[in-house]
């Protein structure tokens, strides 16, 4: 991946200028913000660099404005707009100073020491927008979950006796987890959903007990409260 | 209400202002012989005792009640008949739960005295179809003094469909006439065939339909053929003989995504409505319910086996519902039960809870335009 950004970059060395460098974005006001994040000098002491997102924004001291940055200089503004990419809707600000130590301000916190490339912990917390991508693998992990608890639900095999949890809780129905943890008076302790799920595979179900980080515990568990979730807590009723 | 330290003058005085459910269970007493009286309330006392409910001597006031009430003032009652429903048997052995709660149902009836004039089996005899399930279901079935009408549920149907059930217990539709009431029992779990264009085989086919929320299978309906029979089997009795249909799943739409539902409901009861008296006793729904709908009622059969939650949408105003039975119990909300078969065809219908005070729906109270439901909110276990 870092193979891929260098030789983009090197790429873009020679035209970053024409496409980055010489953009000059947003009124002066949010420049004089932007600088200010960073602690970089105002702007005929400083030449500023906006990425193509008018959200990425790098500030190289040393380079009055106007003039022309040094080709070494020039590399290093295009590796980090195109190191910064990686947050697509951030709006971030790197200050690039006279000794090349460069200062981050992200997500209304500054950070010190960054190199392109390298570990971006204000920024990278964020996650920025997840990508359609993204969205779908998460979604589909937990679809995997649920559907795992579903099956282990309607099947006898954790179970001693033939008996399935949904026989008597068809959809999750009479398990409420949305009331855990509560005193639960037959057990005369408070309980978590895990401990009553446990109470009926040793009970009715006849089975053995799951422990609490068994995958099957953590299905059943996504399976219940992926069935309840929304639903209105209704006493004595399900 | 009567309080455990209560002198009798004040009990007297709190029988006076006595609830209409505490009239009932008095007039169903009220023919008792003083011996079975007396056996009859110590069975009560020891049940309730035993479950730490009530202490034993609260009993004691049904004694005073018991000379209060008048006597000469007979029950309209023609016949009982019991019912055993939905008891989902697994064939392994007599030790399983499912097999000693139907134990349990069977000495419940044959503790009745009088004895009902028949039992009916409300369906779901077995939980997998299979031949040894069944087997074992009429094996313990054996065991009732009264006479058995047998009725089919999914759940004995689905494996070969009804092959078995069919060969044991004989046509899954017929009618008879009984002390001047016609009863139809149908078959109301056909489903459309979901299974051949998917491939499935027979186990996997009872397996679906076993899944109450099991989204794959069809919904149930009487179907075509049956209610041809249906109108052909009523073409020859009067419109003044009282009707008593028995059907697993209950004859009106209520929640399809459990198939409390019945798809051709509104067919089946548009050949019912001609007739001035008619009840329908349904299994499959395994709680209290309750429903009205024109000349029908509708009511539903205790589970030996597990009380279901009531579903999420379309319980009927009728029904006055069962608070969340107690998962730590293995008999709360479960049970069996009796009707009794008034004289102008209507029907009182008794739910047996075994860890919970019966429950009485009164034909009258039904008929009445004042709607019983709302119920009770009790603690959520």
């Amino acid at each position: 991946m870092k193979a891929t950004l260098v030789s983009g970059s090197l790429l873009l060395g020679t035209i970053a200028l024409g496409i980055l460098g010489v953009v000059v974005g947003g009124s002066s006001g949010v420049l004089s913000e932007r600088r200010a994040l960073v602690g970089a000098p105002q702007d005929w002491a400083s030449r500023a660099v906006w990425a193509c997102d008018q959200r990425k924004l790098v500030v190289v001291e040393g380079v009055r404005a106007g003039e022309k940055i040094p080709p070494e200089k020039a590399q290093l503004v295009a590796d980090v707009l195109m190191d910064l990419m990686r947050f697509c809707n951030e709006e971030i600000t790197v200050r690039i100073g006279t000794n090349q130590v460069m200062t981050v301000a992200a997500n209304g916190q500054v950070y010190e020491d960054y190199v392109p490339g390298g570990p971006l912990p204000i920024v990278k917390a964020s996650f920025g927008e997840p990508t359609p991508r993204e969205l779908q693998i998460w979604k589909a992990e937990l679809d995997k979950l649920v559907a795992e608890g579903d099956r282990l639900f309607h099947s006898d095999e954790i179970g001693g006796n033939g008996i399935a949890c949904a026989m008597c809780h068809p959809n999750a129905s009479n398990t409420h987890p949305e009331t855990y943890p509560k005193f639960q008076t037959q057990l005369k302790k408070v309980a978590m959903l895990r401990d009553m799920v446990n109470w009926c595979i040793l009970n009715p179900l006849e089975g053995k007990e799951l422990t609490a980080d068994d995958p099957r515990m953590h299905a059943l568990e996504a399976y219940i409260l992926s069935q309840r979730r929304g639903k209105a807590l209704d006493a004595g009723k399900h | 209400m009567y309080r455990n330290d209560m002198t009798r003058k004040e009990i007297e005085r709190a029988f006076a202002e006595r609830s209409a459910s505490d009239q009932r269970l008095l007039q169903s007493l009220q023919n008792c012989d003083r011996r079975h009286f007396l056996r009859t309330s110590l069975k009560f006392a020891g049940m309730a005792a035993a479950a730490s409910l009530v202490p034993a001597h609260a009993f004691q006031l049904v004694n005073v009640a018991s000379a209060a009430t008048p006597a000469g003032a007979a029950p309209d009652v023609a016949f009982r008949f019991a019912y055993v429903s939905d008891s989902h048997l697994y064939a392994r052995g007599m030790t399983h739960r499912f097999a000693k709660a139907v134990v349990k149902a069977v000495e419940d009836v044959n503790a009745l005295d009088p004895q009902p004039d028949f039992v009916l089996f409300g369906g779901d005899l077995a939980q997998l179809g299979r031949a040894d399930e069944l087997a074992l279901g009429q094996q313990i079935l054996k065991g009732l003094k009264a006479p058995i009408r047998m009725m089919v549920g999914e759940h004995d149907w689905y494996l070969d469909l009804g092959e078995k059930w069919k060969e044991m217990f004989g046509p899954d539709h017929y009618s008879f006439d009984h002390k001047g009431i016609h009863f139809v029992v149908l078959n109301s779990v056909v489903e459309k065939d979901f299974w051949t264009a998917k491939g499935y085989t027979p186990e996997q086919r009872m397996a679906i339909v076993a899944g109450l929320d099991d989204s794959r299978q069809s919904p149930f309906e009487v179907g075509e053929p049956q209610r041809e029979w249906l109108k052909q089997d009523l073409a020859k009795i009067d419109k003044k003989t009282p009707i008593i249909v028995f059907s697993h799943s209950p004859l009106y739409k209520l929640y399809k995504g459990w198939n409390f539902w019945t798809d051709d409901a509104e067919q089946v009861q548009a050949i019912l409505k001609p007739f001035q008296t008619v009840t329908v006793i349904h299994g499959h729904t395994h709680q209290l319910l309750t429903n009205r709908i024109g000349n029908i009622q509708f009511h539903g059969l205790l589970s030996t086996a597990w009380p279901w939650p009531y579903a999420p949408e379309g319980l009927p105003a009728y029904t006055v519902q069962m608070v969340r039975p107690d998962p730590f119990n293995q008999f709360d909300g479960c049970g069996d039960g009796s009707v009794d078969v008034l004289a102008k065809g209507r029907v009182n219908k008794h739910y047996n809870l075994w860890s919970r005070n019966p429950r009485i729906v009164t034909a009258q109270e039904l008929a009445g335009s004042s709607l019983p439901g709302g119920g009770y909110q009790g603690p959520s276990y």
